[in-house]
């Protein structure tokens, strides 16, 4: 068992096999029919962000670069997954593989959005990079807000902006009033194993030598420099890598409704993936998961609240971040911790 | 002083010495009228050294004198208004400080420049990465090369950290380590990087006496075991005149002397510009 030597490989397989566990038996409950709809409805987004929070976490976290515009990739990824699998429902009879593809194609363009954008934005540090990133995700949104795309009869693609006047058949994405999706692909099976994916992906990433470049660039970029990496090229690398997959839960997102607007992926949508990020700790993907989970379903509980609902949700976060950085907090947790196990100890020693 | 070096030092063209033993190789580093001004500021002027292929060179003066710039400028951190820098007979203008390592310049930072949040072993593994053979695809998937290539690193790390006697803090974070284990550590990093040449800004910096006694003798091994060459910036007169075969003393930017340990220390014009003019007069009556 080479793989269980290691410490880190193996905080690996426990972090994926904690996730699998966790995800068999949302899986099973769900088949039986024992959630709440309103809970089983949220299985695709649970999903959809996971994947959100685990690749902004892999520039915030890791890279180290404060990104605003996350949002901006996955309508990226929703928008051609759209267009994908309208223009090639007609030629792949199979959902799962048709959902496949266009999850691909999703992350590529989201992909090479990534390192289109990423030409300038990774030449800024800071607060700068992180301004550049809200104004392009803002960008990303108003420029799909004024696209038209339609599918002929003969099954070709036609595009416009501003003006819709002038195209030919079916509208695909219809401007401000967004995309209509052919079909809902999306399933929770599919979800899960787009997460495992991912997880395995950035779990790799940052346990190889790349991942080693990019946390030297974070702690010391003069340094990383002086010992022959190339910073812009590992930059991109962690940049374009977060962006694909982005654009991948973007295209789950988009197919688990029957219509998506440009409007949804907007500055707040970027801005609760960052709450995920930093509420599981920056660099920490275990983290991500668990602050993803609990903060895609906190508002569904809360329902009862009625009006009161994102009161609540505030607070709790409030409550939330307060505690985790409060070092008396810790210091309780820690005493609460050791007394537990000094109660399991007497206990042992009381059977023997 | 403590013991001095005894290295025969011989002239070569172009007004430079090197030590005799090097004789016949071509210096790794072949410096030539190299400048650079900041606005009207001339920082350095009419720098020309050469260093033999295993010298150890120091680079003294006092503050502000320009030191840590010509390393800048070697590292290609400043590209010089003028004059040219020969890396083992290769022109380094126009590169970027990652290309001039990989030709073969290391260098550590007068304020340490580690990478802190990260393992030490991981320091060094950082600094083996352009040897580590492992394409993206095979890190990504984790395969037998992953793996393979991994365990060559870690070992080569290893032994490095061992020759600088720290193999034992192999887990620490760097950022927690003392004082003196960091800018160890920050040695073995840039010997990772397999250099021709390695640039050690005030590495006795903080240092206690037997600290740097313990930096001596590693200076003198890493240029026996991996034969390469030396060149430290250092205010600790007893690690310069201890360990450097050939010194450059630097005022104001420029050279204003380049000799043995022995013709340095009698030389007139470092006296005066380490004590004054009148601390030289009062020098030289005092005998």
């Amino acid at each position: 068992m080479r793989l269980w030597k290691s410490k880190t490989s193996r905080q690996n397989l426990i972090t994926l096999a904690s996730v699998m566990i966790v995800f068999s038996v949302f899986f099973v409950l769900n088949n039986n029919g024992v959630l709440s709809r309103s809970l089983s409805g949220q299985l695709i987004p649970i999903c959809v962000y996971i994947i959100m929070a685990l690749s902004l976490n892999l520039t915030v976290g890791i890279l180290g670069e404060l990104s605003l515009g996350h949002a901006g990739f996955m309508s990226v990824g929703a928008f051609s997954g759209v267009i994908a699998v309208s223009f090639l429902g007609n030629y792949i009879g199979n959902p799962i593989l048709l959902m496949v593809v266009a999850i691909i194609i999703g992350g590529l363009l989201a992909a090479l959005t990534g390192f289109l954008i990423g030409i300038p934005v990774l030449r800024l540090r800071g607060d700068y990079l992180a301004i550049v990133t809200l104004a392009f995700g803002e960008i990303i949104k108003n420029i799909l807000n004024c696209l038209y795309i339609t599918i002929d009869d003969a099954g070709h693609l036609h595009a416009a902006m501003f003006d819709s006047s002038s195209l030919p058949g079916k509208f695909i994405i219809n401007g401000p009033q967004g995309a209509k999706i052919p079909a809902r692909l999306s399933t929770f099976g599919l979800g899960f194993v787009l997460v495992m994916i991912v997880l395995i992906i950035i779990m790799n990433f940052v346990h190889s030598k790349e991942g080693r470049a990019i946390k030297a660039i974070r702690d010391n970029s003069i340094a990383a420099e002086s010992v022959g990496l190339n910073i812009t090229a590992y930059k991109m690398k962690a940049f374009v890598i977060s962006a694909a997959m982005a654009g991948m839960a973007g295209v789950l997102f988009a197919m688990n409704y029957s219509a998506i607007e440009a409007k949804k992926f907007n500055f707040n949508t970027s801005i609760s993936v960052l709450v995920m990020v930093v509420l599981g700790g920056m660099g920490n993907l275990r983290g991500s998961i668990i602050a993803a989970i609990i903060l895609t379903v906190l508002p569904e509980l809360l329902r009862g609240f009625d009006d009161y609902r994102m009161l609540i949700y505030a607070l709790v976060l409030i409550l939330v971040m307060v505690l985790g950085s409060n070092v008396r907090f810790q210091q309780f947790k820690i005493s609460i911790s050791k007394k537990m196990k000094g109660i399991f100890k007497r206990k042992e020693a009381a059977s023997k | 002083m403590s013991q001095r070096n005894s290295t025969k030092m011989v002239p070569i063209p172009n007004d430079v010495i090197i030590p005799e033993r090097d004789l016949g190789k071509k210096p790794v580093l072949d410096i030539r009228n190299l400048g650079i001004d900041f606005g009207g500021l001339t920082a350095v002027d009419e720098f020309t050294l050469a260093i033999g292929k295993t010298e150890i060179a120091g680079l003294i003066g006092p503050n502000g004198a320009g030191k840590t710039t010509i390393f800048n400028l070697l590292t290609n951190v400043y590209q010089p208004t003028r004059g040219s820098i020969l890396l083992q007979g290769i022109d380094t203008k126009g590169m970027t400080t990652a290309q001039v390592n990989k030709l073969g310049i290391a260098r550590t930072f007068q304020n340490i420049r580690l990478f802190g949040k990260m393992s030490v072993i991981d320091n060094v593994k950082v600094g083996l990465h352009n040897s580590i053979k492992c394409s993206a695809l095979s890190s990504i998937l984790h395969t037998y090369g992953y793996y393979k290539a991994e365990k060559a690193a870690r070992n080569r790390c290893l032994e490095l950290l061992d020759f600088m006697g720290m193999a034992d803090m192999a887990q620490y974070q760097a950022g927690s380590l003392p004082y003196g284990a960091q800018r160890r550590l920050e040695i073995v990093r840039a010997l990772a990087t397999n250099p021709a040449i390695i640039l050690l800004d005030e590495p006795a910096a903080g240092m206690n006496p037997s600290e740097t006694a313990e930096l001596m003798d590693h200076i003198r091994r890493i240029r026996d075991e991996f034969q390469i060459a030396v060149m430290l910036i250092e205010h600790d007169m007893n690690l310069v005149m201890g360990v450097c075969e050939g010194i450059a003393v630097v005022n104001y930017g420029k050279i204003i002397a380049k000799g043995t340990p022995e013709q340095i220390c009698n030389n007139p014009a470092v006296i005066e510009a380490y004590l004054g003019k009148k601390g030289a007069e009062k020098n030289a009556a005092e005998g």
